[in-house]
């Protein structure tokens, strides 16, 4: 075959694979190689022979992916992950209710002390309240759990993202939408870790900065 | 007066209120998310309004906007009281209109006195 045949003969097959799969390759290198006949040069043949490592290499890592049964990942332990976080929620949530709920009894106390008048009624009654707005206060660490784990949860979906389009590379999947979000969406990062985040008093400043 | 607080957990609604009372704070209503609370703010007449930020469908960001372009609520006061600590959310509430901004986890004494500084008894 002419050169300007064989560029014509490649042109077409770059128009046709535009994004050939791996099995594509291997098969032309396999197609290639069989129909191979006559004399081979010595730098032919090491080429050749080059061409067959790399394809033999391509087949070994998609048998090894395979093997590594990535659909786990995808269908079984990122499901099951997120359930369990799910439940630590909603146990927390649970367990926090029943706080607030005998919080709220202990006020109702604390309001009929106050009202029953006296030194020692009012005294107490202030105790049982200041009592019960530390434990108010120490109740929101469920909300900001909640948060915590909403980020984990998303951290999860964006590895299972990631198998998905190592998938879509080495296997038949498509590959998973991962275009950016949208701009509102980017303000929401949900609680900092207590090392990086603003604390009230720098919040306050920065808003004294405004006026 | 009427106080109205927005949060999508149910918990920390409860928290508030309760905090809310412990000051005598004793006619507070909910919401679980801004479209909720816009619909409870034109329906009604509140002195306050407490939010958290991130919800959907409507964030607080986007409750407090709505707030400051309608002409009857515009001068309601509004406290932020959300975990986003960043300092762009902290500028973009402020550009929004914010009247404070609390982040939790928070005391009883800042909320205290961040209520009587938008209420001006401080």
């Amino acid at each position: 075959m002419h050169s300007s045949a064989r560029f014509e003969r490649l042109n077409d097959l770059k128009r046709r694979y535009a994004t050939p799969s791996m099995d594509t390759v291997v098969d032309v290198v396999d197609a290639i190689l069989s129909s191979m006949q006559g004399d081979f040069s010595a730098s032919g043949a090491g080429l050749l022979a080059e061409i067959e490592d790399l394809a033999r290499t391509i087949a070994t890592a998609k048998a090894e992916i395979a093997a590594l049964r990535v659909d786990d990942i995808t269908t079984s332990h990122i499901p099951s992950a997120t359930d369990e976080l799910d439940a630590i929620v909603a146990h927390t949530a649970a367990a926090t209710d029943g706080i607030l709920e005998v919080c709220e009894t202990l006020d109702d106390v604390a309001g009929e002390l106050a009202r029953s008048g006296g030194t020692l009624g009012e005294a107490s009654a202030g105790k049982l309240q200041e009592a019960t707005t530390r434990i108010y206060e120490a109740c929101s660490f469920q909300d900001i759990t909640g948060q915590r784990i909403s980020k984990v949860v998303a951290t999860l979906k964006a590895i299972d993202r990631k198998v998905a389009t190592i998938m879509a590379t080495f296997g038949n999947r498509t590959a998973p939408d991962d275009s950016a979000p949208e701009l509102d969406v980017m303000l929401l990062n949900g609680p900092q870790l207590p090392a990086v985040a603003m604390h009230q008093t720098d919040i306050d400043q920065l808003l004294a900065s405004f006026d | 007066m009427n106080v109205l607080i927005v949060d999508d957990y149910k918990t920390m609604l409860r928290i508030i209120r309760n905090l809310l009372k412990q000051i005598d704070f004793n006619n507070v209503e909910e919401a679980t998310d801004g479209a909720e609370a816009l619909a409870k703010l034109r329906g009604g007449s509140f002195g306050l309004v407490i939010s958290d930020w991130n919800m959907q469908p409507m964030t607080g960001l986007q409750l407090l906007q709505e707030v400051r372009a309608d002409g009857r609520l515009r001068s309601t006061p509004f406290i932020m009281v959300t975990a986003e600590s960043k300092a762009e959310n902290v500028v973009a509430a402020k550009q929004a209109g914010v009247s404070n901004y609390i982040v939790k986890p928070f005391n009883a004494e800042t909320l205290r006195d961040k209520i009587e500084k938008v209420l001006g008894h401080a």
